[in-house]
């Protein structure tokens, strides 16, 4: 499993480049991931969404589906789209230190 | 005596219903299956109707030819589940109460979920092929039509046979060459996923296909709305695609039932233990087919393998044992790739699919992964099977578990 060093700290991620241990997260490796997205800075929106995946991640196991986070955390779809491009529900998770949305087969 | 309830008489319900009935002592077990519908329709059948390779007479049955003499047959409407007193309410108000209840109601397509979708353009240049209508409404359009740019649209995951819209334009690519006008034909595989495909390796592997027969690929399109009036469909993040004909995979969900009763998530699907198959908020509760929420594939063939899990789970449940049987995610599929070819798959939660022989390793006589005359003979075969040995919960010669002997990394 391969190891990082990120805002000074020794983070663990899955084959995939999401991290695999949620616990390690903190606000300052989120900037550092966001940038690795290629989003320069994270505004309170960005949180919202990531927070509520991080609650989601703590409850049930696994991220929200895109319906799921609209549905729940208040931010609209064409929002989540402007906030994290080229797919929020799988952006949004690796920024918010979980494991890949289960999704789909 | 005790009451066991299947909602749903679909590939799922009428298999649980041919396994339990055998079994169960009579003097304790009364077992009911109610449904709206006294029609059977074999789903996979609707991706030939279209083509005119089948016929809507080609792929219904009635339901109670399937049924095993002393069950309990209800036709009507269900409206809710009402949980916590054990007990379900059909359409006209009448009530039935349960001691074990198994929810096999499917899911179903909701064109209405995406802006614009079932307007103007709804079933006049844009259809279905998920329900009979559709199917047979599109049939008849394709008999007219002189060509144009044909886009495909997944509009979210997941949907039912993940592999049904790969299938309908490698089908297309085809018919049109058949009909003489593959060069009027433009055709664009637009999804939402990454690829052509949900796993890496099959992904790769129909991505080549795709190329192969000059079929364009537009991956991560996340569709918001359609326009109708111009012809386009366009995503969250203004990406638009132009169309003569769209063919639609609307937005699954299950169905509306759950969503009253309270049992379901955002899109309707029952939480669901992903292994013993047991409903996560109600221990007399079960769930069968595309009615969960599991990460396995929404199949016909991933119903008869979680048949075997979930008999076993009852007769345990019903004696206080452990539920030990575990649900591994097996999945077996049969792609048809067109002129008289197909191609096979066959995973789990864990293994995605592999290159290989199928169901004998080494011997066969079905290629994984691979374009072969066979597949074709497989698919189409797989009809007679549905028919006369999957509903009626038959042994197939296929395990439950997925087998790793025959396959290639
Ligand atoms: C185009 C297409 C191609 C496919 N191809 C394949 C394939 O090649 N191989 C394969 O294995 N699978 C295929 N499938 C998938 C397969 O048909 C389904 O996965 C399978 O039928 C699921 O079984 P089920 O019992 O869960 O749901 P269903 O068979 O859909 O049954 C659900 C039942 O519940 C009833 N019901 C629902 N709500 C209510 C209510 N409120 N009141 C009363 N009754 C209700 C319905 O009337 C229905 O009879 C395909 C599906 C489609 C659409």
């Amino acid at each position: 499993m391969p190891t990082r060093e990120i805002a000074g700290k020794t983070i663990d991620f899955d084959d995939e480049n999401f991290m695999s241990d949620h616990t390690q997260w903190n606000e300052d490796v989120a900037t550092e991931l966001a940038k690795e997205e290629g989003i320069e800075q994270l505004n309170d929106r960005h949180l919202v969404v990531i927070n509520f995946m991080r609650k989601e991640f703590e409850e049930k196991g696994t991220g929200p589906s895109i319906r799921r986070l609209t549905k729940q955390s208040g931010v609209p779809t064409k929002e989540l789209y402007a906030l994290f491009p080229g797919g929020p529900a799988k952006k949004a998770a690796r920024i918010a230190g979980i494991t890949k949305p289960q999704g789909c087969v | 005596m005790k009451k066991l309830l299947i909602l749903g008489a679909g590939t799922a319900g009428t298999i649980m219903l041919n396994k339990l009935l055998p079994v169960l002592n009579r003097d304790e077990w009364q077992i009911t299956i109610v449904d709206q519908f006294e029609t059977h329709y074999y789903q996979p059948g609707f991706l030939f109707i279209p083509f005119g390779i089948y016929g809507p007479q080609d792929v219904v049955k009635p339901k109670r030819d399937f049924f095993p003499s002393g069950a309990e047959v209800v036709f009507s409407p269900i409206d809710r589940i009402e949980a916590k007193d054990n007990r379900v309410v059909l359409d006209g108000g009448q009530i039935i109460n349960y001691d074990i209840l198994i929810v096999a109601t499917g899911s179903k397509i909701v064109p209405a979920e995406i802006e614009g979708m079932d307007g103007s353009g709804w079933r006049k240049n844009i259809f279905d092929f998920y329900t009979i209508e559709g199917a047979t409404a599109l049939a008849k359009f394709l008999k007219f039509w002189e060509g144009g740019r044909l886009v495909l649209n997944i509009a979210e995951m997941p949907i039912k046979c993940p592999v049904a819209p790969l299938e309908f334009v490698f089908l297309a690519d085809w018919w049109f060459t058949e009909q003489g006008i593959r060069d009027k034909v433009e055709l664009q595989f637009v999804t939402p996923l990454p690829g052509a495909f949900t796993k890496p390796r099959a992904s790769s592997v129909f991505g080549n296909f795709l190329t192969k027969k000059n079929i364009g690929l537009t991956a991560d399109f996340n569709i918001a709305r359609v326009d109708a009036e111009n012809n386009k469909i366009i995503s969250w993040e203004e990406q638009e695609e132009e169309y003569d004909l769209l063919v639609t995979i609307p937005t699954n969900m299950g169905d509306p039932l759950i969503e009253r009763s309270g049992l379901g998530d955002e899109l309707n699907f029952i939480p669901t233990d992903k292994h013993t198959l047991q409903s996560k908020d109600h221990e007399n509760i079960f769930v069968l087919g595309d009615a969960t929420d599991l990460p396995s594939s929404k199949a016909g063939s991933v119903a008869h393998f979680q048949a075997d899990i979930l008999f076993e789970n009852i007769l345990s449940y019903i004696e206080d044992r452990p539920l030990k049987a575990r649900f591994d995610g097996h999945a077996n599929c049969y792609i048809e790739s067109g002129f008289g070819r197909g191609i096979l798959i066959d995973f789990n939660y864990d293994t995605e699919p592999l290159p290989g022989k199928f169901p004998l390793p080494g011997i066969g006589p079905f290629s994984l992964l691979e374009e072969t005359r066979m597949n074709h003979y497989g698919k189409m075969m797989f009809r007679w099977m549905y028919w006369n040995l999957l509903l009626k919960g038959a042994e197939l010669p296929i395990e439950s578990q997925m087998l790793m002997a025959g396959k290639r990394h």
